[in-house]
């Protein structure tokens, strides 16, 4: 059994006018089955509207389906008794840093989670500290978070759920409003946390060449799984990603261009190393 | 509209504890109907800089002089200057407030004080150049996708008719071709219409592939000035403040390592393209 695992399921946002009156019902997940395995690390793309963050909040009973189920670590998301064992196994991470963050000073902000959950003490410093190091935090735990930038903010964020051990972390645009150092920052600690402690990942992103490293990509379109593979399947398919609004990784991009004007490169390259590799290979002189 | 910044200096929370330079001594000029990208890390201060632009914070030291006028002169109206210099927010969509898409265009040219037949030309062409027909006038901007209400919110400061458009991220959060359509927007408001762009943005590629002059910001400072080709040359210096080059650049540049003779001046997918080929002799 999976570590998450969703059973055919909808959700419908009931929307209403300034009377109350229902005007509308939008049907933002339609009929979704995804098995996601422990230690699994997974990617969801999507265009705007297709329904990913929503399929995101079901993971750690923000929301619950209308219909079918969600288990996480067996336990039904419905079920009012189970949210806090789900939240403690599924933690989110959420696109701004700032909006996350509550203590004035980075180690308190990291405990809280754990001190909610009523751990002693002695515990949770042991737990932040290894949640920080974990992060590469460590020496700012004294710092006050908004002196931070904003990947070294997003980084304890991580760490604040990385703190509350969780089974799976699961990543909502954690990378769209940093730079790019930040955002090498915060994907190389998810593939550590993935690599070394099996943490689970979900990761939810539109930026194409972070999730060329995940062992399996989800498209969603219109509420619905529109394509699913490993990344080297899913980027081969540029036309149908075109229509979903999405496209590819630029070295894939390039790696396309050199081989429609003859270039001698073989499928599925995703990484600019990859290519190196391949043109390397075909047309090395040395 | 040139736009000349001359050793401007800001300083937050002058003379407390937390007092930060967010600004130093910065100094550029842009031309009328240039297209800027203004790239750095976050806290570098872009976002401060580009608010210096429409008057809305003041140097604490240094001038601005907005076609040769000094917008700290006690005569300048700074009012005149933002519907000339339109600021679109990070987020702009977080803004929109009105009960329809048009009403929501048409507060800006209200406010300057045009007649409500005179804004609703303007909200109707400037919802026209941001792609939004006339089936989403009288729709709530909420019901709208993200990438739609990111257009409308462009849309109402455009209907303010400015010479120059000054854009924070506007493309974060959005899908690749989201993305795509707000870039292309940008473009032929620029090549059609003339209006100077200045955009900031943490997408290295998306620079190269529509900025022709970039700054560069580093903890207050403007570091480099130059062509997207000649910034992205230094990639050890980019990656050392936050930075990195277009990913296609690092390719060439590996390249180079691996003994292939290549150009790595480019930045774009087509350019590094060619050099590729020139490189394999094909």
């Amino acid at each position: 059994m999976g570590i998450v695992e969703i059973d055919n399921i909808a959700y419908e946002y009931i929307r209403r006018d300034e009377e109350g009156n229902v005007e509308g019902i939008v049907r933002a997940i339609d009929g979704i089955s995804l098995d996601i395995k422990k230690g699994e690390f997974i990617s969801i793309l999507g265009g705007n509207g297709s329904g990913k963050s929503t399929l995101a909040k079901q993971i750690n009973a923000i929301l619950y389906p209308c219909e079918g189920t969600v288990y996480v670590d067996g336990k039904d998301t419905s079920d009012e008794e189970n949210i806090w064992d789900i939240r403690q196994s599924a933690g989110m991470v959420f696109q701004n840093p700032d909006n996350q963050i509550i203590g004035s000073v980075v180690e308190e902000d990291v405990g809280f989670g754990p001190e909610n959950m009523g751990i002693p003490t002695p515990e949770i410093i042991e737990r932040v500290n290894e949640a920080l190091k974990t992060l590469r935090m460590y020496e700012y735990r004294k710092h006050s978070p908004n002196r931070l930038s904003g990947g070294q903010k997003q980084r304890v964020a991580i760490a604040g759920v990385v703190a509350m051990h969780p089974k799976c972390i699961i990543m909502d645009e954690s990378t769209a409003m940093l730079d790019p150092i930040g955002r090498k920052e915060v994907i190389r600690a998810a593939r550590a946390l993935n690599d070394v402690e099996k943490v689970t990942i979900i990761l939810i992103t539109h930026y194409m060449e972070e999730t060329i490293y995940s062992d399996r990509i989800v498209v969603m379109d219109k509420g619905r799984v529109a394509m699913t593979g490993t990344p080297k399947e899913i980027f081969s398919r540029v036309d149908e990603l075109k229509k979903l609004r999405l496209s590819v990784p630029q070295s894939t991009a390039l790696a396309y261009e050199l081989k429609k004007r003859g270039v001698r490169l073989g499928e599925g390259i995703l990484s600019g190393k990859e290519l190196v590799t391949a043109l390397c290979r075909s047309y090395a002189t040395m | 509209m040139s736009i000349i910044c001359d050793h401007v200096n800001y300083i937050y929370s002058r003379g407390t504890s937390d007092e930060i330079h967010a600004l130093k001594d910065v100094c550029f000029k842009i031309e009328d109907g240039e297209f800027i990208g203004i790239i750095g890390a976050t806290g570098s201060g872009k976002s401060t800089l580009i608010q210096h632009l429409n008057g809305l914070l003041k140097a604490t030291s240094g001038h601005i002089y907005i076609n040769g006028e000094d917008i700290y002169d006690s005569d300048y109206s700074l009012k005149k200057l933002r519907s000339r210099v339109g600021l679109v927010f990070q987020y702009p969509e977080h803004q929109l407030f009105e009960e329809t898409v048009l009403k929501d265009v048409c507060f800006g040219p209200k406010n300057q004080g045009l007649t409500s037949t005179e804004s609703q030309m303007r909200a109707y062409e400037a919802l026209e150049n941001v792609k939004m027909g006339e089936d989403c006038y009288d729709v709530s901007p909420f019901d709208l996708s993200g990438g739609q209400k990111r257009r409308v919110a462009i849309a109402g400061v455009l209907a303010m008719k400015p010479e120059v458009l000054i854009l924070d991220e506007p493309t974060a959060g959005l899908d690749p071709e989201g993305r795509e359509e707000i870039l292309h927007l940008l473009k032929s408001l620029h090549d059609e219409q003339g209006i100077t762009i200045i955009l900031v943005s943490h997408s290295m590629e998306d620079m190269a592939d529509y900025a022709e002059r970039l700054l560069v910001m580093d903890k207050g400072s403007l570091i480099m000035n130059g062509s997207p080709r000649e910034i992205f040359q230094n990639s050890a210096i980019l990656e050392e403040i936050g930075l990195s080059v277009p990913q296609v650049t690092g390719v060439l540049r590996e390249m180079r390592q691996k003994g292939f003779d290549v150009d790595i001046s480019a930045t774009t997918i087509e350019e590094a393209a060619d050099s590729i080929m020139r490189a394999l002799g094909l």
